[in-house]
């Protein structure tokens, strides 16, 4: 098992330095660079440079470097948490350190996304195990159906849908993750209470994103597994209906549910990024936004290095979850 | 069945008898059986029609649509209009919508519209109307439909005074096209990284499966965004277009790769595989015309799956404002405008894009649903 930790970790680290280089590829994109755009912001203010401040700035910033010295500048500054400050794309327009912002943004990401993937699997396995067992049914007719839809619509549509429907029924819109009055209170079981009314709007866009796809699978694993042969010898000798289905069937078909948490958090993380921006939730995505709308490029790449580095490390628990659940794999992968 | 028929060949009579059903089914190719379990499945074969009809008014919508879909009609923000068939006085009209009244709110400080009944706008049809370029090529200024006085705005106008329903249709062009283009360079990335990954093995196997699971495990909305974000402003709407569909298969081909390179893995053993590279086929013949067209019917159905998911992708890109830009129109960038609660209680009809959106998609599942289970004609 240590040996089985060891190799994923060290995978882990692999998987986010080649991601690493593609979103500095990618924050490199646009044209002009940090010093150009915040020059032209300075000449904006009636600050003006000549040529021998503006080579010394270029120096200082290690722009006069190869795009590699300025990759391996830019990395090792990262992992040592100094991340450069922002434009003032976020937080009313002050040049806060991107970590700061980090530090406030992260938090509630890391709540609601692992809140919608808990809910995501509450609501899609119980769901399978009822259409699979109910072939056919009124019940499994509807649920395929919203199932369907679910996959259909637009995350943000959900969202804005929900929105509004909360609008007509009780007057408000829930947007945010506090009410106002206890945006800046300290904790209190009373914000508490308040962020679960804030939060729960969020995490039903974001689960039913990913539940209609875990319905299908579920329940079509399940389906295969009905039909073999071991369930038909179980239920010839006796065994209760439910000891049957949840003893064996069910075990089997949830293999493949843990097998692509890997595949299913990415798409709650993307998830929540359009939900965010949508429900004004200070989260990665709404800040990711604001920042690539005005090419703050530090803030934007540190808030992809962060999105990836929460994907790949939540990978990395279903992984090990997997071989702790499944005694099969845990052999295969812990022998070799 | 056996039933036989007397053919003249060469001024001779030859005696030639119909295939039997049986023997039809043995002798039909892979994608005529294919065909025929497909026209079995019925929902498949309803969303295939759709669809084709879908298309076929995408691309010819400039006749369809009453207005050009940039004409400002100073009406804004104007609710759909209704079509009557009887007046007030309870004569039947046909077709026909009321003229529309403005009227400005004085709490509000908005303008509300209201029909005026006194004005009967009867809609007609073929009419000629705003002359437009059809493809670019002709000069035409017929419309489907239209009124003769007045305005008539199905799905109602936009901030700018814009038909909706014209913009709608104008926007089904890019919002359909993209997911096929995005699509097909996907398909040419999945299948050429898939093949030298399953072909060739080893170690440049092993680093293309490992590249392929880090690109899967990317959040993909977050990276679309940063990518769309890094086109140039200054970029023509073709330019901006073709580089979206690049961004949306930038993670797309991955998926198929995937299985390329598994059915490629699994042919390579097979029998007819060795006896032609025996006959002495060279690598790109022994892909591309042996292996390929093996498990061309698997990769057809999972491109159809992916469609749903590029113009699902397009949608919230265009919907951040990240995607396509004014002056092209899709139906992400045209909800825009419906960012929020307020904007959605005032004007509903502003969601309508949406609603297009999920039908689409929900054909596309259902077609690909439908070739699934045709994909595999020997069963």
């Amino acid at each position: 098992m240590r040996a089985y930790l060891v190799r994923r970790i060290g995978y882990m680290v692999l998987a986010w330095w080649i991601l690493s280089v593609l979103i500095f590829i990618v924050i490199q994109l646009p044209p002009g660079d940090y010093l150009s755009t915040r020059l032209a912001a300075l000449r904006a203010e009636g600050l003006t440079l000549n040529e021998s401040e503006i080579e010394n700035l270029r120096i200082y910033y290690g722009l006069d470097r190869t795009p590699v010295e300025q990759y391996v500048n830019w990395i090792t500054r990262f992992i040592r948490g100094d991340m450069g400050r922002s434009f003032g794309s976020y937080g009313g327009g002050s040049r806060r350190t991107v970590l700061s912002i980090l530090q406030e943004v992260v938090p509630p990401t890391i709540l609601v996304t692992s809140i919608s993937l808990t809910f995501t699997y509450l609501i899609a396995v119980p769901i399978g195990i009822y259409s699979a067992t109910h072939q056919y049914s009124i019940g499994d007719y509807a649920f395929t159906a919203v199932g369907f839809i679910g996959l259909a619509t637009p995350n943000f549509m959900i969202a804005l849908m929900l929105m509004y429907f909360l609008f007509l029924v009780f007057g408000v819109s829930p947007g945010g993750l506090f009410s106002p009055e206890y945006l800046l209170a300290p904790w209190s079981l009373a914000k508490l209470w308040d962020m679960i009314n804030h939060l729960w709007v969020p995490v039903a866009v974001v689960a039913s994103a990913g539940t209609a796809g875990l319905i299908r699978v579920m329940r079509g694993v399940l389906l295969d597994e009905l039909g073999k042969q071991y369930v038909i010898t179980a239920r010839a000798k006796g065994v209760p209906e439910r000891k049957l289905l949840f003893k064996y069937p069910v075990r089997m078909a949830l293999n493949p549910i843990i097998s692509t948490v890997g595949w299913t958090l990415p798409a709650i993380v993307s998830g929540s990024a359009i939900t965010a921006i949508v429900l004004n939730i200070p989260m990665t995505g709404a800040v990711l936004l604001v920042a690539l709308r005005v090419q703050d490029m530090h803030l934007a790449g540190s808030i992809l290095m962060v999105e990836a580095a929460l994907t790949i490390f939540g990978t990395l628990l279903s992984d090990v979850l997997l071989v702790v659940v499944d005694p099969r794999i845990r052999q295969e992968r812990t022998a070799v | 069945m056996g039933v036989s028929a007397d053919t003249e060949v060469a001024g001779e009579q030859v005696n030639i008898r119909e295939f039997t059903d049986e023997e039809r089914h043995f002798t039909a190719g892979q994608w005529t059986l294919m065909w025929r379990k497909m026209r079995r499945h019925r929902l498949g074969m309803f969303s295939l029609c759709l669809l084709g009809i879908a298309y076929f008014f995408a691309l010819t919508y400039d006749f369809w649509i009453p207005y050009k879909e940039t004409s400002d009609h100073g009406f804004l923000n104007s609710p759909p209009s209704r079509i009557h068939f009887w007046d007030s006085e309870g004569n039947f009209q046909g077709p026909f919508v009321y003229g529309i009244k403005s009227e400005l709110d004085p709490v509000e400080f908005k303008r509300v519209y209201e029909d005026d009944l006194s004005t009967i706008n009867k809609i007609v049809f073929f009419q000629r109307g705003e002359p437009y370029k059809f493809w670019g090529l002709w000069e035409m200024d017929l419309h489907f439909f239209g009124v003769e006085d007045g305005k008539v705005f199905l799905f109602g106008t936009d901030r700018l005074g814009r038909d909706m329903f014209s913009r709608v249709l104008a926007g089904a062009r890019i919002s359909l096209s993209i997911g096929l283009i995005g699509v097909l360079l996907s398909f040419v990335l999945g299948v050429v990284i898939g093949s030298v990954s399953g072909y060739i093995g080893g170690t440049s196997d092993i680093l293309i499966q490992r590249f392929i699971e880090v690109v899967i495990s990317i959040p993909s909305i977050p990276l679309w965004m940063a990518i769309g974000a890094a086109i140039p402003p200054f970029w023509t709407p073709i330019q901006r277009y073709f580089a979206i569909t690049v961004v949306l298969s930038v993670i797309g081909w991955a998926g198929l790769a995937r299985v390329v390179r598994g059915k490629i893995l699994e042919l390579r053993e097979h029998d007819y595989v060795m006896a032609a590279k025996v006959a002495g086929a060279g690598h790109m013949r022994l892909i591309f015309d042996h292996m390929i067209p093996g498990f061309m019917s698997y990769l057809i159905v999972s491109l159809t799956l992916t469609v749903p998911n590029m113009i699902l992708a397009e949608t919230s890109l265009s919907f951040l404002g990240l995607g396509i830009r004014e002056p092209s129109v899709s139906w992400g960038s045209l909800m825009q405008d419906a960012q929020n609660v307020r904007s959605i209680a005032l004007y509903p009809w502003m969601l309508i894009p949406g609603l297009f959106v999920i039908v689409v998609v929900l054909l596309f599942n259902f077609m690909g649903d439908g070739l699934r289970d045709a994909a595999d004609p020997y069963t």
